[in-house]
């Protein structure tokens, strides 16, 4: 018995991969790696977004009621991959610099501020 | 110019000396000697002025006398310091004026050449002023700081060779033995100070005359000012500083046994007359005859020229005290004594200066070296005789009548009190010692055979700037002017005596028995038993008549003997004198060694002394020195301890925040690992907590 898809189905997707994000993040120590385990986590949250937006109930969000588009999950995701870029970009600048700094990408070995 | 001027001035020249000559010797021409001189024959002039217009007014109340307040401790008390001239502060004016100049002109001669001159004229200076001071003082005050002063300068000038170590100790005996009487003398001060409240003598006899001061009071007042008498005129026991003061230059000699030191205690003893009571007037009197045999039969057997000088000076200074002494029981002897006072100066400034011109002429003061001299020191000889004749009493010379009237007043008061007959015979005895030793000296040193022909053939007589002194100190002791007894030299009553008042006023209450003070005319007058005036001629039976005639009687006759022994001895040589002290061994070892006095003294007073500063010496290293060092050990300790305190507790508190501090620094700066994972590690957990608690709660 096959059950149809719905919101469980994409939120339980959703925190695999933020909990794939997470664990990225925690556990890698490649810089460039932990920017993509942010990816991952972004878009967890991304994937959360539209699935509400799709499956929640009828009231906000639904075009026409309170003045609404209908269309605030898919706006809120796209902000987030703008912020995403955005944080791209800088995690990257901070990555160059690291490597500048410390001749390599090991967020480990960034670890001046050690108390 | 008053008299008081006068008086001032004849202090203030020489002390005005004494800063030149001090400050500015050095650069003088011939090192100030000029100005010293010159300033001390100013006083004299001054003194002679004074003398004419005191004394010889033949006036018992002539003078004059000044005071102000100087020390106010109370509205209505103050110390006063004054001047005043009378008759005795006019005759002494003159007998130190006359001595010290000629003193400083004879060094001039004595003192060529020697690296010090300086120095001695300067506390020459000092030594005049404070002896010219001493008697124009009208109060106990000031006299007590010229006295002192007069110490200051002894000290100095005796101790003038002081590389000599006998010089250094001669001038620290002198000031210790006379500090002696100094002390004692001061104490008599306190003692008037606290019945008078006043300390001019015009305050003290007036106390005396009103009975305000009276019994032990006055007794022990009298007897601590002799103490200081005794001091200062070396009367036994404390003479021992006398013969030992002739280490001093011969000069000093001079003055100080002549004029100034010596005098001054026969002089306190004139001065305050008036508050001696009968008791003391008896030990005045049985101290001086005492010292007067004492020191004469010591001066019979010295070697040393200076030392015969100086004994014949304590003797000498016996007899002024034994007159002073009877003096408060007969009216002639205040007279005598201080008119051999002033005679006696004149003739032992001549002796002393004389021996200096011998001791200059040949370079020793040994008699055992001299003789023969007579003929190399004509000038020397002549006047050397002069005053000896002098002091042995030959008539008509002027130690004939102040001696003679010195024994006939202890004549007569034994005459009156045959219990005190041993005065008298003190005198007479004394007197013949004197005439022995005399002419012994005379002998040894002028007549017979050159003993050292070394320092014979080098004998020369001495320049006249040493000469002329001589010459005049000898025409000086020649037969006094108008002759007779107390004439010349006219002391009177410098404080009036009762039989010059009955005289002149018709007073004629004679107190039987003893001294007596009272008050007449606004002056207070010594009243003596016997009250009648010596120029009276009284009745041939009366005591003073015939103990004038005794006196001079055995006077001349203990003169011829000692002249005659001391011929036979020493010119005839009928007996050897060694072959007279081995037969009397005993008696001459004893003279030779002046009674063990020294020995006395030293066993019996600096020994205990020396002991007593030992014991103290060690109770202060121990018991004083032992309480300083406790304390600083008890201190020390307590320092220890608040140091442990403090380096431990307040520190350890301290410390123990910043530790503390530190240690949860460092235990939370573990946690700061600098590495991105940890803090994000952290988050998560704690966001995964949070959203545990929300849920628990939501849940609930």
């Amino acid at each position: 018995m096959m059950a149809e898809i719905g919101l469980t189905h994409y939120l339980v997707v959703a925190a695999i991969l933020f909990a794939l994000g997470v664990a990225g993040v925690l556990y890698r120590r490649n810089a460039v790696g932990m920017l993509i385990g942010i990816e991952l986590i972004l878009n967890a949250a991304n994937v959360n977004l539209i699935a509400f937006a799709r499956y929640a109930d009828r009231g906000v969000g639904v075009p026409g009621v309170n003045g609404s588009a209908g269309l605030e999950g898919q706006v809120f995701a796209i902000f987030v991959i703008i912020l995403a870029a955005c944080e791209a970009a800088i995690g990257l600048a901070i990555c160059i610099n690291i490597f500048n700094k410390f001749g390599s990408i090991d967020a480990d070995r960034a670890d001046t501020m050690r108390g | 110019m008053g008299l008081i001027e006068q008086g001032l001035l004849i202090i203030l020249l020489p002390l005005a000396g004494f800063f030149l000559v001090g400050l500015f010797g050095r650069k003088l021409p011939r090192q100030g000697d000029w100005l010293a001189t010159g300033l001390v024959g100013a006083s004299l002039a001054l003194a002679v002025k004074t003398f004419v217009q005191v004394t010889l007014q033949h006036d018992p109340f002539a003078g004059a006398r000044t005071s102000g307040p100087w020390l106010r401790f109370a509205p209505a008390e103050a110390l006063s310091i004054g001047i005043m001239v009378d008759n005795l502060t006019a005759s002494m004016l003159v007998v130190v004026g006359v001595v010290s100049f000629l003193v400083h002109l004879y060094s001039m001669g004595y003192m060529h050449g020697d690296p010090k001159y300086v120095r001695f004229y300067t506390v020459l200076q000092l030594f005049t002023a404070s002896m010219f001071g001493l008697v124009l003082s009208d109060n106990l005050l000031t006299l007590y700081v010229s006295w002192e002063l007069m110490g200051l300068s002894s000290y100095l000038l005796i101790g003038h060779y002081f590389e000599k170590p006998s010089a250094a100790w001669a001038c620290l005996k002198a000031f210790m033995t006379t500090r002696v009487g100094d002390v004692l003398m001061f104490v008599g001060i306190l003692i008037l100070f606290l019945h008078v409240g006043s300390l001019r003598f015009a305050d003290i006899f007036a106390a005396v005359a009103d009975g305000r001061l009276a019994g032990s009071a006055q007794m022990w007042a009298g007897l601590l000012l002799f103490g200081g008498a005794m001091g200062k005129s070396a009367q036994f026991p404390l003479h021992i500083w006398l013969p030992d003061a002739m280490e001093g230059p011969t000069p000093v000699s001079a003055l100080i046994h002549a004029a100034t030191m010596v005098a001054a205690g026969v002089y306190l003893m004139a001065r305050t007359y008036l508050l001696l009571s009968a008791e003391t007037f008896l030990v005045v009197a049985y101290v001086g005859g005492f010292t007067a045999i004492f020191a004469a039969s010591i001066g019979l057997v010295m070697d040393d020229i200076k030392k015969v000088l100086a004994y014949s000076t304590v003797s000498q200074l016996g007899y002024m005290m034994l007159g002073l002494g009877v003096g408060g029981f007969v009216v002639t002897g205040y007279t005598a004594g201080v008119y051999h006072l002033t005679t006696h100066a004149f003739f032992k400034a001549g002796l002393f200066l004389g021996a200096g011109s011998i001791i200059h002429a040949v370079h020793t003061q040994s008699l055992a070296q001299m003789g023969g001299l007579r003929r190399k020191m004509p000038v020397t000889f002549i006047t050397f005789l002069i005053a000896t004749l002098a002091l042995t009493g030959l008539w008509p010379l002027s130690g004939f009548y102040s001696k003679d009237a010195i024994i006939a007043s202890a004549i007569e008061f034994a005459l009156r009190h045959p219990e005190h007959l041993a005065l008298p015979i003190f005198a007479v005895l004394a007197a013949a010692m004197t005439a022995f030793y005399m002419f012994r000296l005379v002998f040894l040193a002028f007549f017979g055979d050159p003993r050292d022909a070394h320092a014979h053939s080098h004998a020369h007589e001495s320049p006249l700037v040493m000469t002329f002194p001589l010459l005049v100190l000898a025409a000086l002791s020649l037969p006094p002017v108008g002759g007779g007894h107390g004439n010349w030299f006219w002391i009177g009553n410098p404080v009036p005596l009762r039989g010059e008042v009955a005289q002149r006023y018709g007073v004629a209450t004679a107190e039987q028995g003893q001294a007596k003070v009272s008050t007449e005319h606004g002056q207070p007058v010594l009243t003596t038993e016997g009250g009648v005036a010596h120029g009276e001629h009284p009745a041939a039976d009366d005591p003073a008549r015939r103990a004038h005639t005794m006196a001079i009687g055995a006077s001349v006759t203990v003169l011829l003997i000692g002249f005659v022994l001391a011929w036979l001895i020493y010119i005839r040589r009928v007996v050897d004198p060694r072959a007279l002290a081995c037969r009397f061994a005993p008696i001459h070892r004893l003279l030779v060694n002046k009674y063990y006095i020294d020995e006395i003294v030293q066993a019996g007073v600096i020994r205990p002394v020396m002991a007593l500063c030992r014991l103290v010496a060690r109770a202060d290293l121990w018991i004083v020195d032992g309480l300083v060092n406790l304390t600083a050990l008890v201190t020390r300790a307590i320092a220890w301890v608040t140091g442990r305190a403090d380096s431990h507790v307040v520190d350890g508190v301290v410390n123990g925040v910043a530790d503390s501090a530190m240690t949860a620094g460092k235990a939370l700066g573990r946690l700061q690992t600098g590495q991105v994972g940890t803090y994000l590690t952290g988050g998560v957990v704690g966001v995964v907590m949070l959203a545990g608690f929300v849920f628990w709660v939501l849940a609930r």
